[in-house]
């Protein structure tokens, strides 16, 4: 098990300048997220989550205010913050091992050790038998496993996930979502997930946090106080999705919706 | 996963034979025939006849061991020069703007036209002829390089930055891997030009009357027509297997790509 990590945002403004005019991409963004917690981020496109991802794994920089993981300013991508993106990007001229192998290039510790390491993620995304496979032979939901296996392999604080089953076929995307909070419970990090999917968001999410866009900023954050594994039919499940996308719609329907609270009254 | 399924193992075509066999029957009947001057048009016996001699001739082993050293010599040099040059210009856009010009400037010369320079500085000896032939190799295999190290995606890249790859991982682990198949297509075409390069060599650059190409040199000299015809029959021979084991090496090579239906 990885140490989970803290992450705190605090005052966080971005913009870029295009065509010379300033567009602000994330407006006074604060967050704070405990150690292995399962964080849900849903925001139509523009809403500035993607942006927020890629300050977090250190790939943006130039912001305003602070990023802190346990504490301590975040400087550039790092080890100990591991992102899955929405392609799989792995390499197509290694095989499996390799490509989640690349993981630990750079990380301290012997190749026995390393190998092992590389073998027993591999083992926990559901792929054993496939460590040699290149990755034209695997299907996307598999390339989307290794990606995971990637991530995981040198046992980040945190894990960083950027739409990571948009690109797949929905009943993929449903069993994945399943294999990726199996995943987490697991490895007991602390996970941050980008979505644009609010079943997927309440499914796998301790909290949703709702953005907006133009400028992005935090709308709403939801808790999602259900117990795992969460049954995608029940009625406390629809009255969180329905909660959430009522944020979506032009014009709230609070009494249209059924919680436990307005049938109780 | 165990190897992918063979689809190379298929009968041999036939077909591939049909016009070089007829060729050779037209041209046995013309000659046979006495329909052309048979001092011009040689009879395919007479080609045989001097290729049973020549092949019985130790010197002609020697000559196309000194033709294939000096082929995969210049081949080396070039190539190598040519990945360097390729990867510097494609990735730094400083050396792009500082070399790229004037490569592509020298690049239109035709090859040919360097030789006087070159026999008049460096001599008709082996070494002028590598440096020809590395000449030959270098262009194709620059450009090839260049479009692979361009491709490297950015999605790759930021992959690299997240594990934390250092510059010599970058070109080692990325890049020249990334860029590969391009480079392997260039290299390919180097091989075909510095073999051309060599016979071109050896034709233009004579010297010491060794190797392959000076067979067609004496052929020519001596009006032996059979001799030029055999000259030319073994040129096309090596050149052809050259190609066939580069295949082969490229295909071993790019077997993580996805076969081409």
């Amino acid at each position: 098990m990885s140490h989970a990590g803290t992450i705190e945002i605090k005052n966080l403004n971005k913009q870029y300048d295009v065509k010379g005019k300033p567009l602000k991409v994330l407006d006074n963004v604060s967050l704070s997220i405990k150690p292995g917690e399962f964080v849900s981020i849903v925001g139509s496109s523009g809403c500035g989550k993607s942006t927020l991802l890629r300050l977090l794994i250190g790939l943006e920089s130039g912001y305003e205010g602070e990023i802190l993981l346990d504490g301590k300013r975040i400087q550039g991508t790092s080890l100990d913050r591991g992102i899955v993106f929405q392609e799989h990007r792995l390499f197509p001229w290694l095989t499996v091992e390799q490509n989640v192998g690349l993981g630990l290039l750079n990380a301290p510790g012997t190749q026995a050790a390393k190998d092992k390491s590389v073998q027993e993620h591999i083992a926990l995304v559901g792929l054993k038998g496939f460590e040699k496979a290149y990755p034209y032979q695997l299907s996307g939901g598999m390339s989307q496993r290794v990606a995971i296996a990637r991530a995981l392999v040198n046992r980040p604080e945190v894990l960083l996930l950027d739409e990571p089953f948009g690109a797949l076929d929905a009943l993929t995307r449903s069993h994945l979502q399943q294999e990726l909070q199996r995943i987490w419970q697991a490895e007991g990090i602390t996970a941050i997930l980008v979505t644009h999917d609010v079943e997927e968001a309440v499914f796998l999410g301790d909290r949703i946090v709702v953005m907006q866009p133009r400028p992005g900023r935090i709308k709403r954050i939801v808790d999602v106080p259900l117990a795992r594994t969460r049954d995608r039919g029940s009625y406390e499940f629809a009255a969180i999705k329905d909660d959430v996308l009522s944020e979506f719609s032009h014009h709230t329907h609070s009494e249209s919706v059924n919680t436990p609270q307005a049938l109780a009254a | 996963m165990s190897d992918t399924p063979k689809v190379n193992k298929a009968p041999f075509d036939w077909r591939g034979l049909v016009l070089p066999v007829a060729f050779i029957v037209i041209w046995y009947a013309v000659t046979a025939l006495h329909l052309v001057n048979t001092k011009l048009i040689v009879p395919p016996g007479g080609v045989l006849t001097t290729a049973w001699a020549e092949l019985a001739n130790g010197s002609f082993y020697l000559g196309i061991a000194l033709s294939l050293w000096r082929d995969l010599a210049g081949f080396t040099l070039g190539a190598l020069a040519g990945v360097a040059v390729g990867t510097l210009i494609g990735a730094s856009r400083l050396a792009d703007k500082l070399i790229g010009p004037t490569f592509h400037t020298a690049r239109q010369i035709s090859l040919f036209a360097w030789l006087p320079l070159l026999s008049a500085l460096v001599g008709t000896g082996d070494l002028s002829k590598i440096i020809f032939i590395a000449f030959s190799a270098f262009y194709p295999v620059v450009l090839g390089t260049l479009d692979g190290v361009r491709s490297t995606t950015k999605a790759h890249a930021e992959v690299a930055q997240v594990y934390g790859f250092t510059r010599t991982q970058l070109l080692f682990k990325l890049i020249l891997p990334s860029a590969s198949p391009q480079i392997l297509s260039g290299l390919r075409l180097g091989l075909i030009y510095a073999w051309l390069a060599t016979i071109g060599a050896e034709y233009l650059l004579v010297n010491d009357g060794q190797g392959i190409g000076n067979i067609v040199f004496k052929g020519r000299m001596a009006f032996n027509i059979e001799l030029i015809i055999f000259g030319l029959l073994a040129i096309g021979l090596v050149g052809n297997a050259f190609n066939r084991l580069a295949e082969l090496a490229e295909r071993r090579l790019l077997r993580w790509r996805a076969p081409a239906r």
